[in-house]
């Protein structure tokens, strides 16, 4: 008891403001954004107007780039999280602050993700029908009631973490909605583990997969949000946080990479995936560089370097710019996983070759759509314009991140 | 008991006869699919009884199956309403010709492919909506009124039955519903077969094809469709995976 007194005599209570958000720049940031998801709707007017033929999207590759945009944004979404989940969950104070942003972001980002994995739909006006009839044996069905709970724990935990009478419970509500968040990504991550029939799937280390993507992505997206949040309005972050949290973003990024790994060697021992694992890694084209380049090289190796090689100037550019890169390669993953593991045949009838008039055997060409992809950005602008206003109406960003506020014990 | 409503039982057959009566003259297309529906569990589109007593299934024999002809295929899309749009990469197929090669041998067959009617369908599991069903005699569907069109059941199903449909479409038929934005497959001329006849491509095969398709009941073990099957060594494509499809193949 005395420690935890004296803990609380030391540790100054850390004071939240809204941002001002009445300057040119805010304004012209948010009317940025509206035209973004303004453009969005309109794509998505279009698709459903004439019907799918106007984009990328066929009867060989029935899931495309708004997807990669959906999935990107859902499993950011549960990453973003872990940093209100490592202050309250793990107790590690540092991250404390940061908590607040961590909630907004989670939930602005799966609102941006579902929104675009709706409006893709063949009959978005049938979301009700989604709503009213659940297949239970479906694991997108689960996927519903994840993304709704999680929104409502998110939110209870964010109510807990702001209103100070109740700050006792936030532990509570933090430890269910880090649960929650695992078991959500490890949904998401099913929805591809379950599917027996496609080579490039069908594997339990999908969910195990997701959940390091969601880390690491999530954490990447929750860098550059904070960083843009505090600079547009003035405040101070201080190195002792840009450096832990640039620091775990290194680990996440190395856990994908691991995670990656595993997953290819485990196909390429079987032979019946040397197929699928030759398309992906060596002979796929547009695929086996987005997994080279894109998501090995520029979204895990270069951002461990940047993080982890000891500097002492450029902190700050260099979290910018692993984080940026994360992200980077975070979509060409997503692509790589969601198109390539299309694109790659069904093997109806393995070690024949097989022709048809439906594409049978063949390698499946698809390119992203301009309506695609102005769907897809307007999620990621929705989800920015969320944490945009959430920031200026309610007292989530810290007045200051320096050091010494952060950390009671930091000496310069 | 004067002021009682009356529930007799001719009052109660008038009010259903009407209410039946507004709703096929409002919506053919619900009514027709919401029987449908309830036959996963109970009654067909003629409004009798679907028996999971009867598995239906097919038998196709490749020795029959030339090369060449495609029968079936075209018979499935008159009989269907299916029209091409020019656009091969997203017009539906319910039924396609695959031509397969052995490449060490260089042996090669051609064979009809379409839903293979699995007794356990990945497509009925992975629908969000319940949307995918399977009728109690076997027959998988799709409720074109429950369809959001995710398109999740084509990402599981491992025979690349199911075709989106990516275009607006006009002058379908009553008896097999479609409609842009939903995914749709062989039915296996559902609305045939509650007629008593057989699926349209079997008996095109029969009529002016090579005769290689025999529709009926599997679970009849009087069925000339079991007795082949008893007889003859048949095979299911991607047997592996224990789906048990009620499509067969002979001399696969």
């Amino acid at each position: 008891m005395t420690g935890a007194n004296h803990w609380k005599d030391t540790v100054k209570p850390i004071i939240y403001s809204e941002i001002k958000g009445n300057s040119s720049r805010f304004y012209t940031l948010a009317t940025i954004l509206a035209v973004f998801i303004l453009v969005a709707l309109a794509c998505a007017y279009y698709m459903e107007h004439y019907g799918h033929y106007v984009t990328g999207m066929t009867n060989q590759v029935v899931w495309g780039t708004p997807h990669v945009f959906a999935i990107f944004l859902i499993v950011a979404a549960s990453g973003a999280l872990n940093v209100a989940s490592i202050g309250s969950v793990f107790g590690k104070a540092i991250y404390k602050p940061l908590g607040r942003l961590s909630g907004l972001l989670a939930v602005a980002l799966l609102t941006g993700g579902l929104v675009v994995l709706v409006l893709d739909l063949g009959r978005p006006d049938r979301l009700i029908v989604a709503m009213t009839h659940y297949n239970f044996k479906s694991i997108f069905a689960w996927n519903i009631f994840l993304y709704v709970g999680f929104m409502v724990i998110v939110a209870v935990y964010l109510w807990l973490q702001m209103e100070r009478r109740l700050n006792h419970h936030a532990k509570t509500a933090g430890v269910v909605a880090f649960i929650w968040r695992l078991v959500l990504t490890t949904g998401t991550g099913s929805i591809f583990g379950f599917l027996v029939a496609r080579e490039a799937y069908d594997a339990a280390i999908m969910a195990p997969l997701f959940v390091a993507m969601s880390f690491s992505f999530g954490l990447a997206v929750y860098i550059l949000i904070l960083l843009a949040a505090c600079r547009g309005s003035g405040r101070e972050v201080g190195d002792v946080v840009i450096r832990k949290l640039s620091r775990l973003l290194g680990v996440f990024a190395a856990t994908v990479l691991y995670f990656t790994a595993v997953q290819h060697l485990a196909n390429l021992y079987a032979a019946e995936h040397i197929g699928v694992e030759r398309f992906i890694l060596l002979d796929g084209g547009i695929y086996t560089f987005l997994f080279w380049a894109g998501q090995v090289v520029v979204g895990g190796i270069i951002p461990m370097i940047l993080v982890f090689r000891p500097a002492t100037t450029g902190l700050i550019r260099n979290a910018i710019l692993a984080s940026v890169l994360v992200i980077i390669g975070g979509f060409a993953q997503v692509y790589v996983i969601v198109i390539g593991g299309q694109a790659y045949p069904l093997e109806l009838f393995p070690g024949m070759e097989v022709a048809s008039s439906f594409n049978d055997g063949v390698i499946s060409g698809y390119t992203p759509s301009l309506p695609e992809i102005g769907l897809g950005l307007g999620g990621v602008a929705l989800a920015c314009l969320i944490v945009l206003f959430g920031i200026k109406l309610l007292r989530f960003l810290p007045v200051s991140m320096a050091n010494e506020v952060i950390d009671p014990h930091y000496k310069t | 008991m004067t002021d009682k409503p009356d529930f007799s039982p001719g009052r109660r057959s008038f009010l259903s006869a009407m209410a039946a009566a507004a709703g096929v003259s409002l919506a053919p297309g619900v009514m027709l699919y919401a029987i449908s529906k309830s036959s996963s569990a109970g009654a067909n589109a003629t409004g009798t009884e679907v028996s999971s007593a009867v598995r239906w299934g097919m038998l196709i024999d490749l020795n029959r199956c030339d090369n060449g002809c495609d029968d079936c295929v075209s018979a499935c899309a008159k009989e269907n309403g299916l029209r091409g749009f020019g656009r091969p990469e997203t017009d539906a197929q319910w039924i396609r010709k695959v031509e397969i090669r052995n490449p060490e041998t260089g042996h090669s067959k051609s064979l009809p492919v379409m839903c293979q009617h699995c007794e356990d369908p990945p497509c009925v599991d992975v629908c969000p909506t319940g949307a995918s069903f399977k009728r109690a005699d076997g027959i998988v569907l799709v409720d074109k009124h429950t369809c959001i069109g995710c398109r999740y059941c084509m990402m599981a199903c491992p025979y690349k039955a199911r075709s989106f449909i990516h275009e607006v479409l006009e002058d379908q038929k009553p008896h097999a519903p479609r409609g842009k934005g939903t995914v749709e497959s062989c039915t296996l001329c559902v609305h045939r077969i509650d007629a008593d006849r057989q699926p349209a491509c079997v008996e095109a095969c029969s009529d002016t094809g090579g005769g290689a398709m025999l529709f009926g009941d599997l679970n009849d073990p009087q069925s000339e469709i079991s007795q082949r099957v008893a007889k003859y060594a048949s095979k299911q494509i991607r047997a592996d995976l224990g789906l048990n499809p009620g499509i067969r193949y002979r001399n696969l």
